[in-house]
């Protein structure tokens, strides 16, 4: 087995945990700040790549996709915060668990409903296509392009948290929302903001996913569950761990596929079952009180 | 799951509906069994009545009664099934052993996934028992030789069956029916005694205060541990009675929506008591039947049911009824 294929599935493996990354960050941010798992995260990445789809269709370009599906389904994502896990809050934690996961069937069959059952072919935009010589090897423009855009937005939005008033607010509302509240923060206000944007990253997820996966109504089933495994490996909560544990996943599951393709989607879980028999909190959660 | 109204037991006033039904809660159930066949549209109906209301009361020892989440009840249900078709198919064993094996197999994988997942807590253990569960759903699809893989296994058709000299037609549709009931009934009773032995007051403390009942003594960890396992057998003995009487096991059936069915049937009918789970089943399986009918999209009107439960009626159907009956 050469270098040079060795390094390309390298990297393709960083592209699949890049897409990965953008899924468990909403989800861990939503966590985070709200205490609650929502179920239909993978339901809205899906939804996020058939607005993509949809989006690219009526205007013919990928980059208006790019910008208004995450935009959209995050609007969509605040209307699920305010009218359906609002009135939740004081109740359970199981709750919104319960309920985000109902919403997820309904979004499912929606989307069957309006698009069809069948996978759609979403081609890569044509400025991205072909592949590009980097001395090592040739590597899939879009995906180096995936790449990149996920390095620059995990870049605003760490800058984002750690040096405005905004992400004081944030972090300081994932601390201790009633000390906020006492401060006179509008803590309901910043809830829909933080689940909006935990909805648009994974919806662009969807939206960068789409050229690389086929476009199905079940796609978000699958990235629901991988995105639960990066976030318990790297602890919930902890966006450092999205990041460290997206990663990893992306790389273990697509070398396997190089050297044993039967155990690829399987590594995966046996890597969670791993960290869970030594860390149950994950790798860079903190530990779970009683 | 917000706090399942039995937390206290009622105090045994004359004619307190709670108390009676509590009481008679397995004769009542077996005789409403018996009468099922005859009272819904179809005997295909009862049937999977008997086999998911058995799930979910399964499952709901574990949700309702212990109180842990878990969406990951595919993997014994669908193990079960599979473990019993295996051995019929590859073992060329009998009904029976292969029933039994079956739902063996379907608690080691409970000890296992349990053990696991119960070193986490809340929203983690949910996490953790849907990710395990796709790895059961994940290496059933690739073990193609053993499991068929994506076609679901078959090549297991049970149409006799020899009961102490007696020989049933299993084909027969209403023989089929009372032979699994039997199973159901007898499961029902051990649920019942369970949850009527101070293991089943324990794992009500468990629920109710995790911390508070680790402080009066329990070991909470092997508690949940057994009561995970115990949820897990009965989970397997559904899924086996399921492979009879499908004669194929679907990959479907260990697919998350199998736990996620679960979890909308126990919540429809009421996590936390006795009958909720099967008046769930009921419930949704008769939506199922009807909806069906009109659309093949009927998974949305079930997501919206559920949603809506979820909203306004978190105690779901049987515990609603029960707590406005003793408001009275």
């Amino acid at each position: 087995m050469d270098l040079e294929l060795i390094l390309m599935q390298l990297f393709s493996g960083v592209a699949l945990g890049a897409i990965l990354i953008m899924v468990a960050l909403g989800l861990t941010i939503i966590f985070g700040m709200l205490g609650i798992v929502n179920f239909a995260h993978g339901a809205l990445f899906m939804v996020g790549a058939y607005a993509g789809l949809y989006i690219a269709e009526r205007t013919g370009s990928f980059w208006w996709a790019l910008v208004l599906a995450p935009l959209l389904v995050g609007v969509f994502g605040m209307l699920i915060e305010r009218f359906l896990i609002r009135p939740l809050y004081k109740r359970s934690i199981d709750d919104p668990l319960l309920l985000t996961f109902g919403l997820g069937y309904v979004l499912v069959e929606a989307v069957r409903i309006i698009f069809g059952t069948d996978g759609v072919p979403f081609s890569t935009p044509s400025a991205l296509t072909g592949v590009v010589d980097l001395g090592v090897g040739y590597f899939p423009i879009y995906r180096l392009f995936v790449v990149g855009l996920v390095a620059v937005i995990l870049i605003a939005l760490w800058l984002g948290l750690e040096k405005t008033k905004f992400g004081l607010i944030v972090r300081a509302g994932a601390r201790d929302p009633l000390i906020m509240r006492v401060l006179g923060v509008d803590i309901s206000r910043l809830w829909l903001a933080v689940f909006g944007l935990g909805v648009a990253l994974t919806a662009l997820g969807g939206v960068l996913a789409a050229p690389m996966r086929n476009v199905n109504p079940e796609m978000g089933a699958l990235v629901l569950a991988e995105a639960f495994v990066v976030t318990v490996i790297g602890g919930m909560g902890s966006l450092l761990g999205a990041v460290v544990a997206g990663l990893g996943i992306g790389i273990a599951v697509s070398m396997t596929a190089l050297f044993a393709p039967e155990m690829a989607t399987i590594v995966m879980f046996g890597l969670m079952a791993l960290v869970l028999l030594v860390r149950p909190q994950g790798l860079f959660g903190r530990p779970v009180g009683a | 799951m917000t706090s399942p109204s039995l937390a206290v037991p009622a105090q045994g006033g004359k004619g307190d509906l709670r108390t009676t039904l509590s009481a008679w809660r397995v004769p009542l159930s077996v005789l409403a069994l018996c009468v099922l066949p005859w009272v819904l549209p179809s005997q295909a109906l009862a049937v999977n009545v008997l086999i998911y209301g058995l799930f979910a009361v399964g499952y709901n020892l574990l949700f309702g009664y212990t109180g842990l989440l878990s969406f990951g009840h595919a993997a014994f249900f669908g193990g079960g099934a599979y473990l019993t078709g295996m051995v019929m198919v590859h073992l060329g064993l009998g009904w029976f052993p292969a029933m039994v094996l079956g739902v063996l197999g379907s608690g080691v994988l409970a000890a296992v996934m349990g053990s696991l997942s119960i070193r986490t807590r809340g929203i983690y253990f949910s996490m953790v028992t849907l990710a395990l569960s796709q790895l059961v759903y994940y290496v059933a699809l690739q073990a193609t030789a053993w499991t068929g893989g994506e076609n679901g296994l078959r090549g297991f058709t049970v149409s006799k069956i020899n009961v102490l000299g007696l020989t049933i037609d299993f084909l027969d549709p209403v023989k089929k029916y009372y032979v699994l009931m039997v199973f159901t009934a007898l499961a029902l009773w051990f649920v019942s005694r369970l949850l009527n032995s101070p293991f089943g007051a324990v794992i009500e403390a468990i629920r109710e205060n995790e911390t508070r009942a680790r402080a009066c003594g329990y070991d909470v960890e092997r508690t949940k541990l057994i009561a995970f396992i115990v949820s897990g057998l009965i989970c397997g003995l559904a899924g086996a009675m399921s492979a009879m009487h499908l004669a194929i096991v679907p990959l479907d059936s260990l697919h998350y929506h199998t736990s996620g069915l679960v979890v909308m049937m126990t919540m429809l009918g009421g996590a936390g008591s006795f009958f909720g789970p099967f008046v769930g089943a009921l419930v949704f399986l008769l939506i199922e039947d009807v909806a069906s009918t009109w659309t093949s999209h009927w998974q949305l009107i079930a997501g919206l049911i559920f949603i809506f439960f979820v909203l306004f009626l978190p105690k779901g159907l049987w515990g609603t009824f029960l707590a406005w009956r003793t408001q009275r």
